[in-house]
Protein backbone atom coordinates (compact mmCIF):
# COMPACT_ATOMS: atom_id res chain seq x y z
CA UNK A 1 0.00 0.00 0.00
CA UNK A 2 1.35 3.41 -0.99
CA UNK A 3 0.11 6.62 0.55
CA UNK A 4 0.77 10.04 -0.93
CA UNK A 5 -0.17 13.38 0.60
CA UNK A 6 -1.67 15.97 -1.79
CA UNK A 7 -3.07 18.43 0.73
CA UNK A 8 -2.19 18.72 4.41
CA UNK A 9 -3.48 22.17 5.35
CA UNK A 10 -6.51 22.65 7.56
CA UNK A 11 -9.57 24.85 7.27
CA UNK A 12 -8.68 26.91 4.21
CA UNK A 13 -6.07 26.78 1.47
CA UNK A 14 -3.07 28.90 2.34
CA UNK A 15 -0.60 29.13 -0.53
CA UNK A 16 2.48 31.31 -0.20
CA UNK A 17 6.17 31.38 0.43
CA UNK A 18 5.69 30.71 4.16
CA UNK A 19 3.81 27.47 3.53
CA UNK A 20 5.69 26.14 0.51
CA UNK A 21 7.43 23.24 2.28
CA UNK A 22 4.36 21.62 3.87
CA UNK A 23 2.00 22.98 1.26
CA UNK A 24 -1.08 25.13 1.23
CA UNK A 25 -3.66 22.74 -0.23
CA UNK A 26 -6.41 21.37 2.00
CA UNK A 27 -6.97 17.72 2.90
CA UNK A 28 -6.38 15.12 0.23
CA UNK A 29 -4.52 11.79 0.47
CA UNK A 30 -4.03 9.16 -2.22
CA UNK A 31 -3.94 5.50 -1.24
CA UNK A 32 -3.04 2.85 -3.80
CA UNK A 33 -3.08 -0.90 -3.51
CA UNK A 34 -1.78 -3.43 -5.97
CA UNK A 35 -4.41 -3.03 -8.66
CA UNK A 36 -5.48 -0.15 -10.87
CA UNK A 37 -8.07 1.13 -8.40
CA UNK A 38 -7.27 4.31 -6.53
CA UNK A 39 -8.63 5.47 -3.19
CA UNK A 40 -8.62 9.17 -2.38
CA UNK A 41 -9.26 10.39 1.14
CA UNK A 42 -11.09 13.70 1.06
CA UNK A 43 -11.47 16.18 -1.75
CA UNK A 44 -9.83 19.33 -0.46
CA UNK A 45 -7.99 21.54 -2.89
CA UNK A 46 -5.18 18.98 -3.06
CA UNK A 47 -7.39 16.78 -5.24
CA UNK A 48 -7.05 19.17 -8.19
CA UNK A 49 -3.36 18.46 -8.88
CA UNK A 50 -3.98 14.77 -8.12
CA UNK A 51 -6.67 14.66 -10.81
CA UNK A 52 -4.40 16.42 -13.27
CA UNK A 53 -1.76 13.71 -12.90
CA UNK A 54 -3.95 10.63 -12.60
CA UNK A 55 -2.04 7.69 -14.11
CA UNK A 56 -3.68 6.61 -17.38
CA UNK A 57 -4.15 3.01 -16.21
CA UNK A 58 -6.42 4.12 -13.36
CA UNK A 59 -10.00 3.83 -14.59
CA UNK A 60 -11.79 3.57 -11.25
CA UNK A 61 -11.45 6.06 -8.42
CA UNK A 62 -13.05 5.86 -5.00
CA UNK A 63 -13.21 9.18 -3.16
CA UNK A 64 -13.90 8.70 0.54
CA UNK A 65 -15.15 11.85 2.25
CA UNK A 66 -14.56 12.02 6.00
CA UNK A 67 -17.18 14.76 6.29
CA UNK A 68 -18.59 17.58 4.25
CA UNK A 69 -16.93 20.66 5.68
CA UNK A 70 -15.86 22.91 2.85
CA UNK A 71 -12.11 22.34 3.16
CA UNK A 72 -12.74 18.63 2.50
CA UNK A 73 -14.94 18.98 -0.60
CA UNK A 74 -13.83 22.24 -2.17
CA UNK A 75 -11.59 20.57 -4.73
CA UNK A 76 -14.23 18.08 -5.86
CA UNK A 77 -15.58 20.17 -8.73
CA UNK A 78 -12.05 20.69 -10.01
CA UNK A 79 -11.13 16.99 -10.07
CA UNK A 80 -10.79 16.46 -13.82
CA UNK A 81 -11.55 12.71 -13.88
CA UNK A 82 -15.10 13.50 -12.69
CA UNK A 83 -15.75 14.87 -16.17
CA UNK A 84 -13.96 12.05 -18.01
CA UNK A 85 -16.38 9.43 -19.35
CA UNK A 86 -13.53 6.90 -19.33
CA UNK A 87 -13.14 7.12 -15.57
CA UNK A 88 -15.67 5.73 -13.12
CA UNK A 89 -15.81 7.68 -9.88
CA UNK A 90 -17.38 6.48 -6.66
CA UNK A 91 -18.05 9.05 -3.97
CA UNK A 92 -18.44 7.70 -0.45
CA UNK A 93 -19.45 9.82 2.50
CA UNK A 94 -21.40 9.79 5.73
CA UNK A 95 -25.18 10.08 5.77
CA UNK A 96 -27.20 11.34 8.71
CA UNK A 97 -30.40 9.38 9.23
CA UNK A 98 -32.56 9.97 6.17
CA UNK A 99 -30.31 12.75 4.85
CA UNK A 100 -28.18 10.75 2.41
CA UNK A 101 -24.86 11.77 0.87
CA UNK A 102 -26.45 12.98 -2.37
CA UNK A 103 -28.84 15.33 -0.60
CA UNK A 104 -26.06 16.71 1.55
CA UNK A 105 -23.45 17.06 -1.18
CA UNK A 106 -25.75 18.60 -3.77
CA UNK A 107 -25.99 21.70 -1.60
CA UNK A 108 -22.46 22.51 -2.75
CA UNK A 109 -22.35 20.84 -6.17
CA UNK A 110 -25.17 22.85 -7.71
CA UNK A 111 -25.78 26.49 -8.68
CA UNK A 112 -25.32 29.07 -7.36
CA UNK A 113 -22.33 27.70 -5.42
CA UNK A 114 -21.05 25.65 -8.38
CA UNK A 115 -22.06 25.81 -12.05
CA UNK A 116 -22.31 22.05 -12.64
CA UNK A 117 -25.02 19.81 -11.22
CA UNK A 118 -23.91 16.63 -9.52
CA UNK A 119 -26.39 14.69 -11.68
CA UNK A 120 -24.62 15.87 -14.85
CA UNK A 121 -21.34 14.15 -14.07
CA UNK A 122 -20.97 11.28 -16.54
CA UNK A 123 -19.86 8.32 -14.43
CA UNK A 124 -20.13 9.36 -10.82
CA UNK A 125 -21.86 7.10 -8.31
CA UNK A 126 -22.65 8.06 -4.74
CA UNK A 127 -22.66 5.76 -1.76
CA UNK A 128 -23.49 6.29 1.88
CA UNK A 129 -20.63 4.90 3.95
CA UNK A 130 -21.62 1.53 5.42
CA UNK A 131 -21.18 0.73 9.08
CA UNK A 132 -19.33 -2.47 8.18
CA UNK A 133 -15.90 -2.71 6.55
CA UNK A 134 -15.90 -2.90 2.77
CA UNK A 135 -13.47 -3.81 0.02
CA UNK A 136 -12.06 -1.46 -2.61
CA UNK A 137 -9.80 -3.52 -4.86
CA UNK A 138 -7.38 -5.19 -2.49
CA UNK A 139 -7.83 -2.48 0.17
CA UNK A 140 -10.05 -3.13 3.17
CA UNK A 141 -11.76 0.09 4.28
CA UNK A 142 -13.41 0.76 7.63
CA UNK A 143 -15.13 4.02 8.51
CA UNK A 144 -16.18 4.94 12.01
CA UNK A 145 -17.56 8.07 13.59
CA UNK A 146 -15.12 10.27 15.47
CA UNK A 147 -15.31 13.41 17.56
CA UNK A 148 -15.65 16.42 15.26
CA UNK A 149 -18.63 18.75 14.73
CA UNK A 150 -21.17 17.40 12.28
CA UNK A 151 -21.11 13.84 11.13
CA UNK A 152 -17.45 12.93 10.66
CA UNK A 153 -15.69 9.62 10.24
CA UNK A 154 -12.13 8.40 10.45
CA UNK A 155 -10.85 5.79 8.01
CA UNK A 156 -8.75 2.69 8.49
CA UNK A 157 -7.32 1.01 5.40
CA UNK A 158 -5.68 -2.40 5.49
CA UNK A 159 -3.86 -4.51 2.95
CA UNK A 160 -1.68 -7.59 3.36
CA UNK A 161 -1.14 -7.04 7.07
CA UNK A 162 -0.28 -3.33 6.68
CA UNK A 163 -2.57 -0.62 7.92
CA UNK A 164 -3.04 3.12 7.95
CA UNK A 165 -5.54 5.38 9.66
CA UNK A 166 -6.71 8.80 8.57
CA UNK A 167 -8.19 11.10 11.21
CA UNK A 168 -7.81 14.46 9.56
CA UNK A 169 -10.29 16.33 11.76
CA UNK A 170 -10.42 14.92 15.24
CA UNK A 171 -10.73 16.27 18.75
CA UNK A 172 -10.49 13.21 21.01
CA UNK A 173 -9.54 15.39 23.99
CA UNK A 174 -12.89 17.20 23.97
CA UNK A 175 -14.45 17.05 27.42
CA UNK A 176 -12.06 14.38 28.66
CA UNK A 177 -11.09 15.08 32.28
CA UNK A 178 -7.59 13.92 31.40
CA UNK A 179 -6.29 12.86 28.02
CA UNK A 180 -6.14 10.16 26.99
CA UNK A 181 -8.70 8.59 29.28
CA UNK A 182 -8.01 5.05 28.08
CA UNK A 183 -8.65 2.89 25.08
CA UNK A 184 -12.35 2.32 25.70
CA UNK A 185 -13.19 5.98 26.17
CA UNK A 186 -11.11 7.58 23.44
CA UNK A 187 -12.66 8.58 20.14
CA UNK A 188 -10.87 7.02 17.17
CA UNK A 189 -9.12 4.28 19.10
CA UNK A 190 -10.75 1.41 17.22
CA UNK A 191 -9.88 2.95 13.86
CA UNK A 192 -6.27 3.67 14.69
CA UNK A 193 -5.07 0.93 17.00
CA UNK A 194 -1.76 -0.65 16.04
CA UNK A 195 -1.56 1.04 12.63
CA UNK A 196 1.67 1.31 10.71
CA UNK A 197 0.88 4.87 9.68
CA UNK A 198 -1.37 7.34 11.48
CA UNK A 199 -2.34 10.58 9.76
CA UNK A 200 -3.82 12.75 12.47
CA UNK A 201 -5.12 16.24 13.07
CA UNK A 202 -2.53 18.41 14.82
CA UNK A 203 -3.79 21.89 14.10
CA UNK A 204 -2.88 23.77 17.25
CA UNK A 205 -0.31 24.28 19.93
CA UNK A 206 -1.63 23.55 23.42
CA UNK A 207 -1.93 27.29 24.06
CA UNK A 208 -3.96 27.75 20.88
CA UNK A 209 -6.12 24.74 21.67
CA UNK A 210 -7.23 26.37 24.92
CA UNK A 211 -8.95 29.04 22.81
CA UNK A 212 -10.48 26.55 20.36
CA UNK A 213 -11.98 23.83 22.54
CA UNK A 214 -14.94 22.28 20.74
CA UNK A 215 -13.84 23.39 17.29
CA UNK A 216 -13.10 19.77 16.41
CA UNK A 217 -9.31 19.78 16.22
CA UNK A 218 -6.32 18.61 18.20
CA UNK A 219 -3.26 20.14 19.70
CA UNK A 220 0.03 18.59 18.61
CA UNK A 221 0.46 17.19 22.10
CA UNK A 222 -2.94 15.49 21.84
CA UNK A 223 -1.99 13.96 18.48
CA UNK A 224 1.19 12.56 19.98
CA UNK A 225 -0.62 11.24 23.06
CA UNK A 226 -3.28 9.67 20.86
CA UNK A 227 -0.65 8.02 18.64
CA UNK A 228 1.03 6.63 21.75
CA UNK A 229 -2.26 5.26 23.06
CA UNK A 230 -3.07 3.46 19.81
CA UNK A 231 0.51 2.21 19.46
CA UNK A 232 0.99 3.72 16.00
CA UNK A 233 4.32 2.97 14.36
CA UNK A 234 4.52 6.37 12.67
CA UNK A 235 2.61 9.60 13.10
CA UNK A 236 2.11 12.11 10.33
CA UNK A 237 0.72 15.37 11.66
CA UNK A 238 -1.96 16.85 9.45
CA UNK A 239 -4.46 19.67 9.04
CA UNK A 240 -1.85 22.31 9.83
CA UNK A 241 -3.37 25.58 10.92
CA UNK A 242 -3.58 27.99 7.96
CA UNK A 243 -1.99 30.73 10.04
CA UNK A 244 1.08 28.60 10.78
CA UNK A 245 4.12 29.07 8.58
CA UNK A 246 6.39 26.13 7.83
CA UNK A 247 8.76 27.42 10.47
CA UNK A 248 5.88 27.57 12.98
CA UNK A 249 5.01 23.94 12.19
CA UNK A 250 8.65 22.92 12.76
CA UNK A 251 8.95 24.88 16.00
CA UNK A 252 5.65 23.68 17.50
CA UNK A 253 6.25 20.07 16.48
CA UNK A 254 9.72 20.06 18.01
CA UNK A 255 8.32 21.48 21.24
CA UNK A 256 5.56 18.85 21.43
CA UNK A 257 8.04 16.05 20.74
CA UNK A 258 10.33 17.34 23.48
CA UNK A 259 7.47 17.14 25.98
CA UNK A 260 5.84 13.88 24.86
CA UNK A 261 9.01 11.96 23.95
CA UNK A 262 7.15 9.61 21.59
CA UNK A 263 8.55 6.13 21.01
CA UNK A 264 7.70 6.37 17.30
CA UNK A 265 8.63 8.54 14.33
CA UNK A 266 6.77 11.84 13.99
CA UNK A 267 6.66 13.63 10.65
CA UNK A 268 4.92 16.86 9.75
CA UNK A 269 2.65 16.09 6.82
CA UNK A 270 4.03 17.64 3.64
CA UNK A 271 2.45 17.78 0.20
CA UNK A 272 4.16 15.25 -2.02
CA UNK A 273 5.37 12.97 0.77
CA UNK A 274 4.99 9.30 -0.11
CA UNK A 275 4.80 6.42 2.34
CA UNK A 276 5.27 2.85 1.26
CA UNK A 277 3.88 0.81 4.12
CA UNK A 278 6.09 -2.10 3.25
CA UNK A 279 9.07 0.18 4.03
CA UNK A 280 10.09 2.01 7.14
CA UNK A 281 10.71 5.60 6.02
CA UNK A 282 8.94 7.89 3.58
CA UNK A 283 10.51 8.66 0.24
CA UNK A 284 11.34 12.26 -0.59
CA UNK A 285 8.49 14.57 -1.57
CA UNK A 286 7.96 14.74 -5.33
CA UNK A 287 7.38 18.37 -6.18
CA UNK B 1 -10.83 -3.46 25.64
CA UNK B 2 -13.06 -2.41 22.77
CA UNK B 3 -13.72 1.26 22.18
CA UNK B 4 -17.20 2.51 23.11
CA UNK B 5 -19.37 4.13 20.43
CA UNK B 6 -18.58 7.81 19.97
CA UNK B 7 -22.05 8.80 21.21
CA UNK B 8 -21.38 7.09 24.55
CA UNK B 9 -17.95 8.67 24.80
CA UNK B 10 -19.33 12.15 24.19
CA UNK B 11 -22.20 11.59 26.64
CA UNK B 12 -19.76 10.47 29.31
CA UNK B 13 -17.66 13.57 28.73
CA UNK B 14 -20.79 15.73 28.92
CA UNK B 15 -21.85 13.99 32.14
CA UNK B 16 -18.41 14.68 33.58
CA UNK B 17 -19.01 18.41 33.23
CA UNK B 18 -22.56 18.51 34.68
CA UNK B 19 -23.58 19.23 38.25
CA UNK B 20 -26.60 16.94 37.98
CA UNK B 21 -26.46 13.15 38.39
CA UNK B 22 -26.12 11.16 35.16
CA UNK B 23 -26.08 7.37 34.81
CA UNK B 24 -25.03 5.81 31.51
CA UNK B 25 -25.65 2.34 30.08
CA UNK B 26 -24.63 0.73 26.80
CA UNK B 27 -26.86 -1.00 24.23
CA UNK B 28 -26.89 -4.19 26.30
CA UNK B 29 -28.04 -2.27 29.36
CA UNK B 30 -24.69 -2.60 31.10
CA UNK B 31 -23.82 0.28 33.41
CA UNK B 32 -20.72 1.91 31.91
CA UNK B 33 -20.46 5.18 33.85
CA UNK B 34 -22.02 7.50 36.38
CA UNK B 35 -20.71 10.92 37.29
CA UNK B 36 -19.69 12.45 40.61
CA UNK B 37 -23.11 13.99 41.41
CA UNK B 38 -24.61 10.51 40.86
CA UNK B 39 -22.01 9.04 43.20
CA UNK B 40 -23.35 11.25 45.98
CA UNK B 41 -26.92 9.99 45.43
CA UNK B 42 -25.96 6.36 44.96
CA UNK B 43 -23.53 6.39 47.86
CA UNK B 44 -20.76 4.72 45.90
CA UNK B 45 -17.92 5.94 43.71
CA UNK B 46 -17.89 4.69 40.14
CA UNK B 47 -14.30 3.55 40.63
CA UNK B 48 -15.64 1.19 43.31
CA UNK B 49 -18.61 -0.18 41.38
CA UNK B 50 -17.08 -0.31 37.91
CA UNK B 51 -19.16 -1.59 35.03
CA UNK B 52 -22.17 -3.67 36.02
CA UNK B 53 -24.61 -5.78 34.01
CA UNK B 54 -28.27 -4.70 34.03
CA UNK B 55 -29.26 -7.65 36.21
CA UNK B 56 -26.92 -6.34 38.89
CA UNK B 57 -27.36 -2.56 38.84
CA UNK B 58 -31.15 -2.82 38.55
CA UNK B 59 -31.24 -4.37 42.02
CA UNK B 60 -28.04 -2.92 43.54
CA UNK B 61 -29.79 0.18 44.84
CA UNK B 62 -33.10 -1.58 45.69
CA UNK B 63 -35.53 0.60 43.74
CA UNK B 64 -39.01 0.55 45.27
CA UNK B 65 -42.25 2.27 44.37
CA UNK B 66 -44.43 4.49 46.56
CA UNK B 67 -45.87 1.43 48.32
CA UNK B 68 -42.44 0.02 49.06
CA UNK B 69 -42.75 -2.75 46.47
CA UNK B 70 -39.61 -3.60 44.45
CA UNK B 71 -39.64 -2.28 40.88
CA UNK B 72 -38.83 -5.01 38.33
CA UNK B 73 -35.65 -4.24 36.36
CA UNK B 74 -37.53 -4.02 33.04
CA UNK B 75 -39.81 -1.32 34.45
CA UNK B 76 -36.99 1.07 35.30
CA UNK B 77 -36.77 4.14 33.02
CA UNK B 78 -33.30 3.23 31.71
CA UNK B 79 -34.40 -0.29 30.78
CA UNK B 80 -37.44 1.10 28.98
CA UNK B 81 -35.35 3.67 27.12
CA UNK B 82 -33.00 0.99 25.76
CA UNK B 83 -35.62 -1.67 25.04
CA UNK B 84 -38.34 0.55 23.63
CA UNK B 85 -36.23 3.36 22.09
CA UNK B 86 -38.20 6.07 23.85
CA UNK B 87 -37.75 8.46 26.74
CA UNK B 88 -39.07 7.24 30.05
CA UNK B 89 -39.66 8.94 33.38
CA UNK B 90 -40.23 7.64 36.87
CA UNK B 91 -40.18 8.56 40.53
CA UNK B 92 -39.10 5.95 43.06
CA UNK B 93 -37.01 5.32 46.14
CA UNK B 94 -33.53 3.85 46.16
CA UNK B 95 -31.30 2.81 49.00
CA UNK B 96 -27.79 4.12 48.54
CA UNK B 97 -24.79 1.96 49.24
CA UNK B 98 -24.20 4.31 52.16
CA UNK B 99 -27.48 3.02 53.67
CA UNK B 100 -29.47 6.19 53.01
CA UNK B 101 -32.89 5.99 51.31
CA UNK B 102 -33.54 8.69 48.74
CA UNK B 103 -36.59 9.40 46.63
CA UNK B 104 -35.45 10.26 43.12
CA UNK B 105 -36.98 11.40 39.86
CA UNK B 106 -35.40 9.90 36.76
CA UNK B 107 -35.66 10.78 33.09
CA UNK B 108 -33.94 8.36 30.74
CA UNK B 109 -33.34 8.97 27.04
CA UNK B 110 -32.14 6.45 24.47
CA UNK B 111 -28.98 7.32 22.55
CA UNK B 112 -29.77 6.58 18.91
CA UNK B 113 -26.90 7.11 16.49
CA UNK B 114 -27.14 8.40 12.92
CA UNK B 115 -27.51 4.86 11.56
CA UNK B 116 -30.66 4.45 13.70
CA UNK B 117 -29.00 2.04 16.11
CA UNK B 118 -29.48 2.32 19.88
CA UNK B 119 -26.01 2.52 21.39
CA UNK B 120 -27.15 3.05 24.96
CA UNK B 121 -29.15 5.35 27.19
CA UNK B 122 -28.54 8.12 29.68
CA UNK B 123 -30.55 8.71 32.83
CA UNK B 124 -30.64 12.18 34.32
CA UNK B 125 -31.95 12.15 37.87
CA UNK B 126 -32.31 14.25 40.95
CA UNK B 127 -33.66 13.89 44.47
CA UNK B 128 -37.41 14.43 44.58
CA UNK B 129 -38.46 17.33 46.77
CA UNK B 130 -42.06 16.23 47.29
Amino acid sequence: MKVRLWGTRGSVASPGADTARYGGNTSCVEVCGAGDVMVILDAGTGIRPLGASLPPHVRTVHILLSHLHMDHIQGLGFFKPLFDPEVETHLWGPAIGHDDLRRRLVRYLSPPLFPVHLRDLPRCKLHDLPTESFQVGDLRVTAERVCHPGHTVGFRIEQNGNSMAYLSDHEPALGAPKFPLGEEWTSGYAIAKDVDLLIHDAQYSLEEYAHHVGWGHSALDHALAFAKLVRARRLVTFHHDPSHSDDDVDRLTAAAIAVCKPPFAVLSGAEGAVFDLARVAPTSPRR
Amino acid sequence: MAQKPIELILTRHLAGTLAMPVFLVDAGGTLVFYNEPAERVLGMRFEESGEMPASEWATQWLPTDGDGAPIPPDKLPLSIAVAERRPAHGTFTIRGTDGQSRRIEVTAIPLIEAGDRVVGAAAFFWEATA
